[in-house]
């Protein structure tokens, strides 16, 4: 029935994963990294499905719903801080928000 | 499962103080037309009461203690121990805030109403005995908390604060997710105890793919309480936060993300400790001498707390490598003890640092004895307390940790950790010199008087530090005999 195999769609998961961490990491517009963390936790959702289909359970599609849910959450939220963040500095490069040094 | 056993009243109950922060926070929000008008103390003393009430109904709720929600809740000793700290620590924050938001013409009801969703997230997060109840009020905590952390709106360095917090606090999400799919793919299960089961029972999943999930949760997790090699956003935080929020971050959803920590290490990671106890040991290393080496070179007093903070959540990893009984008791007792200190240190800050936040560097503390001799008596006694002084809650805090950690064998840990106080106290001293020492500074001279908010704010966590350090039993009993994780 399953054409393509469980674990071509964990390493799917895995590759997404690691995209969205080195996005976080080496991308320098603050949007760019937000949407890395949204790309990480949609490969978790991929992952809980996959794994849901695998142990013919219910709740790993569930989860997926309270990650979206939450996802969406801070979504809201991270938006705003970015605006904030936009209005009083009219920048959106994260290297040039360094101001609390000694 | 029939409707009729969906929700019942013994379930309500061990809920109640999340439901009754949840119902005070949207209260507040919905009443802020009309309250506005009145006094702008209302709101305060409205969170105060909703707190008040949540405190009661937590203890309450442990009358009775015991499952709730088909397993997905446990309200034990160990989630009460931690909803009444959380609880405790939001108290705290509110009756310094009055003052600070006054100054700041800042007062609103999202401030309250945000506080008290932050607490019933992490209040959720202490009872939770199910992954992804764990992530849901870790992230109703974080979520609250990272529009706290950028309140004043305006303050460049608190927007910065607040998209730092989001960021990485959303990253380290990330990574606890991906941990929590993993065990959820090997085990089926994403309740505590039965992962424990999982992992014992004759079909144990592949020691490789847990162990994974372990690491990912272990980031996750180091993370959320600033614990190194991943606390490089706290010092950012928790300077550019506004102070009584710096105090809440320092404690609040820091003790329940260690509450968490323990639990799922101790009770559903617990078999495979052999894996994950060199993790452990080498986090609380690094984080207790990255935290007091770099706290030496600062000369903001926001900073230099936060640097103590990562050096300080390096001490309650011990207890966690010691991973024992008695390990759970004393990193409950040392997170109490903390909770006071810290907040109440912060507290004096903000009480210190005037309109805009001007004064937070030490110079600023010169001269605070001979001006305003109660706060810097009250600052003192935290000081002291955070060095380890006998006769405070912050020495047998040390005290228990390091005790366990030997019982536990981990002598190298011991020493090196000892070492790492000894080096503490230094920075903590400089602040006191600079207090009892020097000719007044400009913020000593025109620090305000002591609001009655204020004096309660340091007062009571004074108090709670010289209880701790004088009758610690009382705490460290209740402590132990709710740091059996695994049932």
């Amino acid at each position: 029935m399953s054409a393509v195999p469980i674990s071509w769609y964990l390493t799917l998961s895995a590759v997404i994963f690691a995209l969205g961490v080195a996005g976080f990491l080496f991308r320098h517009n603050i949007i760019t990294v937000f949407m890395s963390i949204e790309l990480m936790l949609n490969a978790v959702n991929l992952s809980f499905v996959t794994f849901s289909y695998q142990l013919k359970q219910v709740n790993g599609h569930l989860f997926t719903f309270f990650v979206m849910v939450v996802a969406a959450a801070e979504a809201a939220v991270g938006l705003a801080i970015i605006l904030t963040v936009f209005k009083n500095r009219s920048t959106l490069n994260i290297d040039d928000i360094d101001s609390m040094k000694n | 499962m029939p409707v009729s056993n969906f929700v019942n009243p013994a379930d309500l109950v061990r809920f109640l103080p999340e439901i009754i922060l949840t119902v005070m926070g949207t209260l507040l929000m919905v009443l802020d037309p009309v309250l506005h008008k009145r006094s702008s103390y209302a709101f305060g003393h409205l969170s105060l009461l909703g707190l008040a009430a949540a405190l009661v109904a937590s203890v309450y709720a442990f009358r009775d203690p015991g499952p709730a929600f088909g397993g997905m809740l446990m309200v034990d000793g160990f989630a009460t121990f931690f909803r009444v700290l959380v609880i405790g620590v939001g108290i705290l924050t509110i009756l310094p805030s009055y003052r600070f938001l006054a100054r700041h013409d800042a007062e609103t009801s999202e401030y309250h109403a945000l506080l008290l969703y932050s607490i019933a997230g992490q209040c959720l997060m202490v009872s939770a005995n199910e992954l992804i109840m764990i992530f849901l009020g870790l992230e109703i905590s974080s979520i609250a908390s990272y529009i706290l952390a950028g309140y004043l709106r305006d303050d460049k360095r608190a927007n910065e604060s607040a998209l730092k917090y989001f960021l990485l606090g959303s990253f380290a999400t990330g990574f606890f997710l991906y941990g929590v799919a993993f065990i959820y793919g090997s085990t089926g299960t994403v309740n505590l105890t039965s992962v424990h089961a999982a992992l014992t029972g004759p079909n144990a999943p592949s020691p490789v793919f847990v162990g994974v999930a372990a690491a990912l949760m272990f980031v996750g997790l180091a993370f959320k309480v600033s614990a190194a090699p991943f606390q490089v956003w706290a010092p950012d935080v928790y300077q550019g936060a506004p102070t009584p929020v710096t105090a809440f971050l320092s404690a609040g959803p820091k003790a329940a993300a260690f509450a968490i920590f323990l639990r799922i290490f101790m009770t559903s990671f617990q078999p495979i400790a052999n894996g994950w106890e060199p993790l452990v040991w080498g986090s609380a290393l690094l984080s207790m001498t990255i935290g007091n080496f770099a706290a030496l070179l600062q000369s903001n007093v926001k900073r230099l707390l936060a640097y103590s903070s990562i050096a300080h959540a390096g001490y309650v990893l011990v207890a966690l490598t010691a991973r024992s009984d008695v390990g759970t008791a004393a990193a409950m007792f040392y997170l109490a003890a903390y909770a006071f200190m810290n907040v109440g240190a912060f507290a004096v800050v903000s009480h210190l640092s005037g309109r805009g936040e001007r004064y937070q560097n030490v110079d600023d503390f010169a001269g605070l004895g001979q001006k305003q001799p109660l706060t810097a008596a009250m600052l003192t006694i935290f000081l002291l307390s955070l060095i380890g002084v006998p006769l405070t809650g912050g020495f047998f805090g040390k005290f228990y940790i390091f005790k366990a950690a030997l019982e536990s064998h981990l002598v190298w840990l011991t020493v090196l950790g000892l070492l790492n106080s000894a080096v503490a106290a230094y920075y903590y001293l400089r602040l006191l010199v600079m207090m009892y020492m020097h000719e007044p500074s400009e913020a000593a001279t025109n620090a305000e008087p002591l609001s009655f908010g204020l004096s309660a704010a340091l007062i009571l966590p004074a108090l709670g530090t010289l209880v701790l350090g004088i009758f610690p039993s009382w705490v460290l009993e209740f402590a132990g005999r709710s740091s059996n994780l695994v049932k």
